[in-house]
């Protein structure tokens, strides 16, 4: 009996339309391609793409030069350099981030205790020749000052699940 | 217009026609060759949820030229340790029975190159010598992936061959006929679709698409190309135009592939109702629902393992064939083909 149901199935090649029932309705589902420059997912509060470091609102820089990031960076990307300055806080004098090492795990983002270096939306962004992805200090404060409140719109929003 | 072009040629005239009615056939084949890529990745785009390309032209509708001016501007690179005459020879031998076979194909009664008396067993010799192409790229290239792809390309199609003929002797015995042109008018009657050799051959039918996928190398039967595998197979080493012309050779024989099974089982140029006129739109309908089946069934199978391929070749569809020819065989005979339903489709 059983070698009959499998005759049958062979010699009717069920199988086979059944494969092709598939994929024939999908011929007709409604397309799920999202045509990138024109069309864009959804994007997470908590997405990490480009580095920015950030100001208070008085124009002073958070960054106090603990270095956290820098020790639990795993890309090693991170590099940091610091003194004493006149009033007597400490600050970096050198804040790089090598974009070629870094591998966007959001590390250096969670260990900051001031909120400094953080993550940003930006992702559409390349660089054409060798050191243009090696962000200097003054690249990533330019990059905080320019998106400063998209970051902290997306800080606030996220602030609740903390 | 026709006469005094027929007076300035003079005794030349009945080459240069020839010429201008080869022409005619070759250059839309092309067309429709270079579309036909287009339509392959639009349909396997949609069976995949995406919308395949858009980008050049409206609806992606001039990416066949993008890509035909891509292929023209790169560089036709020829291995140093290969067989250089055979390597340039080999996309020639591949693309010259695809085009050739097309004399003998009528699109109506009277619109066809050739009426030759012996049309399918030419459409038989010339379509079996593309093997060679294949089989002297992947040689002449001096590749270990080419030379594989070479190796199964010639005894997969050298397989499927067999069961392709005797699909066809069975067609030639329904009609009394090697001439296409008859073929089609014997499938003529009344009853429209439903005296059309695809019902008494219905099998045949089936095999001869499956069979027809495999002659042109065609997922699922893609093993002499196989890019999961064997990379490109027998023409990784190809670049530029050689590889456009493997690409053309490939297509074109899927599109002659459609044209004969329309002709051969679905009734050519014939209506499938009989209020309908007959006409040459009818054939292209026919053969764009096979070439859809040919991309449809891209979509849908993975690539077959090859010593399968070899087992349905052989044990499966050479047996079918047989049985069925010795079936339509005392069908044809006196006792059988007078009975009521029978005598729609043997006579």
């Amino acid at each position: 009996m059983a070698d009959l149901k499998s005759f049958v199935k062979n010699w009717t090649l069920s199988e086979l339309l059944k494969g092709m029932s598939i994929t024939g309705r999908h011929f007709f589902a409604p397309k799920i391609t999202v045509q990138y420059p024109e069309e864009k997912t959804p994007m997470s509060p908590r997405f990490r793409g480009l580095h920015a470091l950030r100001r208070y609102p008085n124009g002073e820089e958070r960054c106090i030069a603990c270095k956290l990031c820098e020790a639990v960076c795993p890309a090693m990307a991170i590099t940091i350099e610091s003194e004493q300055r006149e009033d007597g806080s400490r600050r970096t004098t050198r804040y790089d981030i090598d974009l070629t090492k870094c591998i966007f795990c959001g590390f250096c983002e969670e260990s900051c205790p001031v909120d400094s270096i953080v993550e940003t939306r930006i992702f559409e962004y390349h660089g054409e020749q060798r050191g243009d992805l090696l962000m200097t200090k003054e690249k990533l404060l330019a990059v905080g000052d320019r998106y400063e409140a998209q970051i902290a719109a997306d800080r606030a929003e996220d602030a609740p699940y903390r | 217009m026709m006469d005094t072009l027929q007076a300035f040629f003079g005794p030349l005239w009945p080459l240069v026609w020839t010429l201008i009615k080869i022409l005619a056939i070759v250059v839309p084949m092309m067309g429709a060759v270079a579309y036909l890529t287009l339509a392959e990745r639009k349909v396997i785009g949609f069976m995949q949820i995406r919308i395949g390309p858009n980008r050049v032209g409206p609806f992606g509708l001039l990416q066949p030229i993008a890509d035909g001016i891509k292929l023209l501007m790169k560089e036709i690179i020829i291995p140093s340790g290969s067989n250089k005459f055979l390597f340039v020879l080999a996309p020639v031998l591949a693309i010259m029975p695809a085009l050739a076979a097309w004399a003998v194909v009528p699109f109506t009664p009277d619109l066809v190159l050739a009426n030759v008396d012996a049309g399918l067993l030419y459409i038989l010799a010339i379509t079996s010598m593309g093997v060679y192409g294949v089989v002297l790229a992947g040689w002449a290239s001096n590749s270990k992936y080419a030379f594989l792809g070479a190796l199964r390309s010639a005894a997969q199609i050298v397989s499927y061959e067999i069961a392709m003929g005797f699909a066809l002797v069975t067609v030639l015995m329904m009609s009394h006929s090697l001439n296409l042109v008859d073929i089609v008018k014997a499938q003529q009657g009344s009853l429209g679709l439903l005296q059309w050799n695809w019902i008494p051959l219905f099998p045949m039918f089936v095999i001869y698409v499956i069979a027809g996928t495999a002659e042109t190398n065609r997922a699922p039967f893609d093993v002499a190309e196989g890019e999961s595998e064997i990379v490109a197979g027998f023409h990784v080493e190809y670049s530029g135009m050689a590889f456009a012309i493997f690409f053309l050779a490939e297509y074109a024989n899927m599109i002659l592939i459609a044209a004969l099974a329309s002709l051969m089982f679905m009734g050519g140029w014939l209506s499938p109702v009989s209020f309908l006129p007959d006409g040459i739109l009818w054939l292209f309908a026919k053969m764009s629902f096979i070439l859809f089946l040919f991309l449809w069934f891209r979509a849908t199978f993975p690539r077959y393992r090859y010593d399968q391929i070899m087992r349905l070749g052989w044990k499966v569809f050479i047996p079918v064939t047989l049985i069925w020819l010795v079936i339509v065989g005392l069908l044809l005979q006196e006792p059988l083909r007078g009975l009521p339903v029978l005598n729609l489709w043997f006579h």
